[in-house]
């Protein structure tokens, strides 16, 4: 027979202004098992923690049943409490009389009555608990990051200098992200690819962190502590091991493509490297666009007419002959321990915008390709001048939330970072000339974080912007000019600029890919494709998924210290999941009876968590929990037709106790 | 296969003020072994009167002309864009069962709501692969003005790209012509304000037409005979008031498509524009 | 003491309630970003734009927004709808608003466009279509503005662009009736 002990907790008044808890204390007194019972002012406290403590060792209980609030606020608690009287922890159990009961009805009866129901209910179901213990399970102490940018750079840093092992997976021939592609960063204005480059260099260099570049995350199994992951490397037809970076190659690549690092605004060659600091400084050739590649696909599928090119001047040209044709695409598998995702972001495509010209007109152009035209290594070596005839505008207008705020492109949320990128580039802009005259466009000047607001200022006061509140209808071509139409909106009146150069503040949106990732990885994301964190403000670099943490604009837009001060900070949680030695698994788990199997595996097509596994017993086939990976949903106990699988803390006869109390 | 027989809805401007509209889209598709057959005894749509002052008048007026279609069991094509808007309109709302069933007991007899609406410039550009090109508009540079009503809503006109149209533009590049890329394709020219705010019509229509003259148009193509009448009548006035004597011609589309096909300026009433055409189309060795 | 000029809004008025049930917009949703006053074509001859109309109705300044100019000169382009990044449909909430106002007998701010739409009107059921001679005349007459436009009359004459007598068509007795059925059911 059990010794239960059931204790009310008041919870101030949250529970007992509505809850009479003398009577459920009453009514408990009567229930079947029941040694004891107590009640509390507030349970979870220090003394109401100790007074349960006590209760137990002094009347050799041996369940406890707490009426309290929803146990997904103090089980955990309430668990240790037990077990500090020398009690296994799963002989708990919590009735909810806050959430379930007086926070959702008035005062009155049956209220009351069903708080005594929830109790009786809690008591039976207890009398059937068994001890569970958890199991330890090892884990490997090596780290994934994928991701190369800021965030992911910072992750993978802190993590290696904790002792760890890093793979840090990029999907560009160079990490560096977006960062890499700024001029100046603000409110410092520092040259972003100075403060950048260091710390990719130490990326490059770290003994612990191994770069994987031009290659992606494609499948991943496992559970905390022990993911598998497969990653595609992609033929980068030049041996990194040979190649010196000498530049040889890409000097006298006489194949040109728009490049993606400059946004299209300028060149590169088929072999090449896509920035001057890129780490690893060594060139991948694009094998959409080299010469001698699209030959040999010509040849191969026997095409009518002319032979393109051989080329191969690369190849005569490289002092250690580090162009290797034969290399193909490679998926290694990693096995680490946790994975940091740090996927980062893209702007916003304009084009959808067909007011703003759709694309069409080459004088409208976005933050960042304003950026790379700023850029002192940029496609015109920092000389801003209007992409349509060479010239230096002297009127420049942005408009703000091009992409962002705006329901009619899905976009409802806010970018969080363009206020403050339009102010930094209408000082860079006076900077450049002082002549030039802006004019911004804005709803709102969102400017929140440190010294941003006397960033704000200083764009106003000494740079002279005009800043004029109104979203811009319409921009359309006049001969030389673009003419923009807003309104002003604080002195009520409609404005037209004749501008020689538009930025559109473009929004930042998740970065390609970035929802077929959370799939491979199993975590969530959201209807913007931003990663979801575990819990918004207490949880930021977690996700609901144990092992896996994010980092970074993937999770939603945010500035370059956020997304370091994120990047280290997924770094030391998973270097506190590292400092242990095994990990604990929770015990509320399915578990097979493998004599009752019969192996058809309708469990393991139903589980969510690719949680089944298959055991060969010398007679048959049974299938088997892990219970690393389980989380406990019942999904495969509900389905499984011989009733071979039973989920601890929630067996059969626990439930079948439950309805019993209630049906009386 | 396209349908070759249409019910056509003209609109009151086509039997008066923009008669040479009527006039040219008959010519162009009996041509073209397009039927156009009109609604018997047709009345006004209520323009934009109607929908200004009662939401129910808006819906009723059209409705009866959707009626008359569905009776003849015939796709409606519609000239005029007011028309063509206000009929769209009346379908959309006419979704709404209990709306449908109040406006079938104002009008009387039975109304389904199925019948097709379809503007003539759809209609005539859908044949921009066969048409037979007498007179090839080479050398004449056209800025294709469609004005409000043809594009906006999109969701309910299902017409075209709200910002940057291009049905008029294949058609008249298919006719030989140039059409220019130009930023006021859809803006307002003044709409019904001509009688009582004449000073807003000659601010709008003049930005058309100065844009498109800086742009080297010869001459605009409307499919809207209250856009026609805005831009066409009030040149003499604009140039008084801005000292900028635009004199722009301003054409139907159909107006330039049966041109292309050979027909001759009086057969197509070029002669009923104010702003007399006539002499560019001889420059141009068009006419 | 209340000064004319200083706002007492009213956050829950009539004004809005009624707006929003005639247009089904939910007005509380515009941010006042002014995108559909940066592309209103008549914005510029606007006592309110766009914007600050819908911003009176938000704050339920019943008299200035009936008693604008804005609600007359709106051409129902429908270009503010197109582009509001609230996705208000803006043109209807106008148009709304000159029905109300109609409905009130608020006294039009501008009352050449009402008397506009009135004479039409008056003429549809009476000859089945529009005639723009008799339009033009009795526009002249009853607005007291009796030269408007009549510089044009000579051309439009010679070009036999108008037609003297008005249409004949045996719909317009239909379309009387309809006209009473309507203003019956509006009645109501």
């Amino acid at each position: 027979m059990a010794r239960i002990g059931v204790f009310i907790c008041h919870c101030g008044t949250n529970i007992a202004g509505t809850v009479n808890i003398a009577e459920v204390l009453e009514a408990a007194k009567q229930m079947p098992n029941v040694a004891f019972v107590d009640d509390n002012k507030y349970s979870c406290s220090e003394p109401g923690q100790a007074s349960i403590r006590d209760a137990i060792v002094a009347n050799r209980l041996d369940r406890v049943v707490i009426g309290s609030c929803s146990p997904r606020m103090h089980e955990n608690t309430f668990r240790r409490t037990v077990a500090s009287a020398g009690l296994n922890p799963y002989l708990l159990e919590i009735a909810n009389l806050r959430e379930h009961c007086s926070w959702v009805h008035g005062d009155g009866k049956e209220t009351t009555d069903k708080a005594i129901e929830l109790v009786r209910k809690a008591v039976n179901k207890a009398t059937h608990y068994e001890a569970l213990f958890p199991k330890q399970i090892g884990l490997t102490k090596r780290a994934l990051v994928i991701g190369g940018g800021i965030a992911g750079i910072q992750a993978a840093l802190d993590i290696a200098n904790s002792g760890y092992e890093v793979v840090l997976v990029e999907r560009e021939p160079s990490i560096g992200g977006r960062m890499a592609q700024l001029d100046k960063t603000f409110p410092t204005l520092d040259c972003s690819a100075c403060i950048l480059a260091p710390k990719m260099v130490d990326v490059g260099q770290h003994p612990n962190i191994t770069l994987l570049t031009y290659s992606e995350v494609q499948k991943v199994t496992g559970y905390v502590g022990n993911f598998e992951v497969e990653i595609l490397q992609k033929a980068k037809k030049v041996d990194h091991k040979t190649c010196t970076g000498c530049g040889t190659c890409w000097q006298k690549c006489p194949e040109k493509v728009p490049s993606e690092f400059e946004v299209e605004m300028g060149e590169r060659t088929a072999i090449y490297i896509p920035f001057a600091q890129a780490v690893p400084p060594k060139p991948v050739i694009d094998v959409d666009n080299c010469r001698y590649t699209k030959y040999l696909r010509f040849v191969e599928e026997g095409k009518e007419g002319k032979k393109p090119p051989q080329c191969r001047i690369c190849e005569r040209l490289c002092p250690t002959g580090a162009i290797d044709w034969e290399q193909q695409d490679q998926v290694i598998t990693e096995r680490v321990g946790a994975i940091v995702v740090a996927i980062g972001y893209q702007t916003f495509d304009p084009s959808a915008y067909g007011e703003y010209g759709g694309g069409r007109y080459p004088d409208v152009v976005t933050g960042l390709e304003l950026e790379r035209l700023m850029c002192a290594s940029g496609p015109t070596e920092g000389e801003v001048v209007r992409p349509s005839d060479g010239a230096h505008p002297k009127t420049v207008v942005f408009a703000s939330c091009v992409g962002s705020r705006d329901d009619r492109m899905g976009r409802s949320y806010c970018s969080k970072v363009c206020c403050m990128y339009m102010a930094k580039h209408a000082i860079m802009l006076k900077e450049h000339d002082p002549e030039v005259q802006c004019y911004i466009f804005y709803i709102d000047i969102r400017a929140g974080g440190k010294d941003f607001e006397e960033f704000a200022r200083r764009a106003q006061e000494e740079a002279g912007a005009i800043y004029l509140r109104g979203r811009i209808s319409k921009i359309y071509e006049d001969g030389k000019k673009l003419i923009v139409c807003g309104e002003d909106s604080l002195m009520g009146r409609p404005v037209e600029i004749a501008a020689d150069l538009v930025v559109l503040a473009t929004g930042m949106v998740p970065s390609d890919g970035a929802a077929e990732l959370a799939r491979t990885l199993n975590i969530s994301y959201d209807s913007n494709n931003f990663l979801i964190e575990a819990h918004v403000k207490l949880r930021p670099v977690e996700t609901q998924t144990d092992g896996i943490f994010l980092a970074g604009a993937c999770i939603g837009p945010r500035d370059i210290p956020e997304s370091v001060a994120q990047g280290s900070a997924a770094a030391a949680k998973l270097a506190t999941l590292f400092s242990q030695d095994t990990l604990i698994t929770d015990p509320l788990t399915a578990v097979v009876d493998a004599a009752w199997c019969v192996g058809c595996f309708l469990c393991q097509e139903v589980c969510p968590f690719n949680a089944i596994d298959s055991l060969v017993t010398d007679t048959r086939t049974v299938a088997v929990v892990n219970e690393g990976l389980c989380k406990g949903c019942g999904l495969c106990v509900a389905d499984c037709r011989g009733g071979a699988i039973k989920l601890r803390g929630f067996s059969d006869q626990q439930l079948l106790a439950e309805v019993s109390a209630l049906w009386r | 296969m396209t349908p070759r027989v249409y019910a056509y809805y003209p609109g009151c401007t086509l039997h008066s003020t923009a008669k040479e509209y009527d006039v040219s889209a008959r010519l162009v598709c009996q041509s073209l072994g397009i039927e156009l057959r009109e609604l018997k005894d047709w009345t006004c749509c209520g323009a934009s009167s109607a929908h200004s002052t009662s939401d129910l008048l808006s819906i009723a007026l059209p409705a009866r002309e959707l009626q008359a279609a569905e009776e003849m069991g015939l796709p409606l094509a519609v000239a005029c864009a007011m028309c063509f808007s206000r009929l769209k309109f009346a379908i959309h709302e006419l979704n709404d069962q209990a709306t449908l069933g109040l406006v079938s007991d104002i009008i009387g007899g039975e109304l389904r709501n199925t019948i097709e609406v379809v503007h003539l410039l759809k209609v005539l550009e859908e044949e921009k692969e066969d048409l037979p090109l007498k007179r090839p508009l080479t050398g004449l540079k056209v800025a294709c003005y469609y004005g409000c009503l043809l594009v906006r809503p999109r969701d309910i006109l299902d017409f075209d790209d709200e910002e940057n149209p291009q049905i008029m533009d294949h058609l008249i590049e298919a006719l030989g012509a140039q059409s220019i890329d130009w930023g006021f394709k859809t803006e307002c020219c003044g709409a019904s304000l001509p009688l009582t705010r004449k000073d807003i019509v000659l601010t709008l229509s003049h930005r058309i037409l100065h844009q498109a003259k800086q742009l080297g148009a010869d001459c605009l193509a409307v499919a809207c005979p209250m856009c026609h009448s805005n831009l066409d009548t009030t040149q003499r006035e604009i140039e008084a008031k801005y000292k900028d004597g635009v004199g722009l011609p301003i054409l139907y589309f159909t107006q330039l498509v049966g041109l292309a096909m050979g027909f001759s300026p009086k057969q197509l009433l070029l002669n009923k524009h104010l702003t007399d055409p006539l002499p560019m189309l001889k420059e141009k060795e068009l006419a | 003491m209340t000064i004319a000029s200083v706002i007492t809004p009213s956050p829950i008025s009539e004004l809005r309630t009624s707006v929003e049930k005639r247009s089904g917009q939910n007005i509380l949703e515009c941010y006042q970003c002014g995108k559909c006053s940066a592309g209103c074509p008549t914005a510029y001859a606007m006592d309110l734009t766009p914007r600050q109309l819908m911003r009176g109705i938000q704050l339920g300044l019943k008299d200035e927004v009936l008693g604008s100019t804005t609600i007359w000169l709106c051409l129902s382009c429908q270009i503010c709808s197109a582009r509001c990044p609230r996705q208000i449909d803006i043109a209807r909430v106008l148009e709304s608003l000159r029905i109300l106002a109609i409905a009130e007998k608020s006294k039009p701010a501008e009352k050449d466009v009402l008397l506009f739409h009135r004479i039409f009107l008056g003429l549809i059921p009476r000859y089945g279509r529009a005639h723009e001679l008799s339009l033009g005349v009795l526009y002249n007459l009853l607005s007291k503005h009796f030269l408007a436009n009549v510089a044009l009359l000579p051309k439009m004459l010679t070009k036999g662009k108008l037609t003297i007598l008005p249409p004949r068509v045996k719909g317009a007795s239909e379309v009387k009736k309809l006209f009473a059925k309507v203003r019956a059911v509006e009645k109501q």
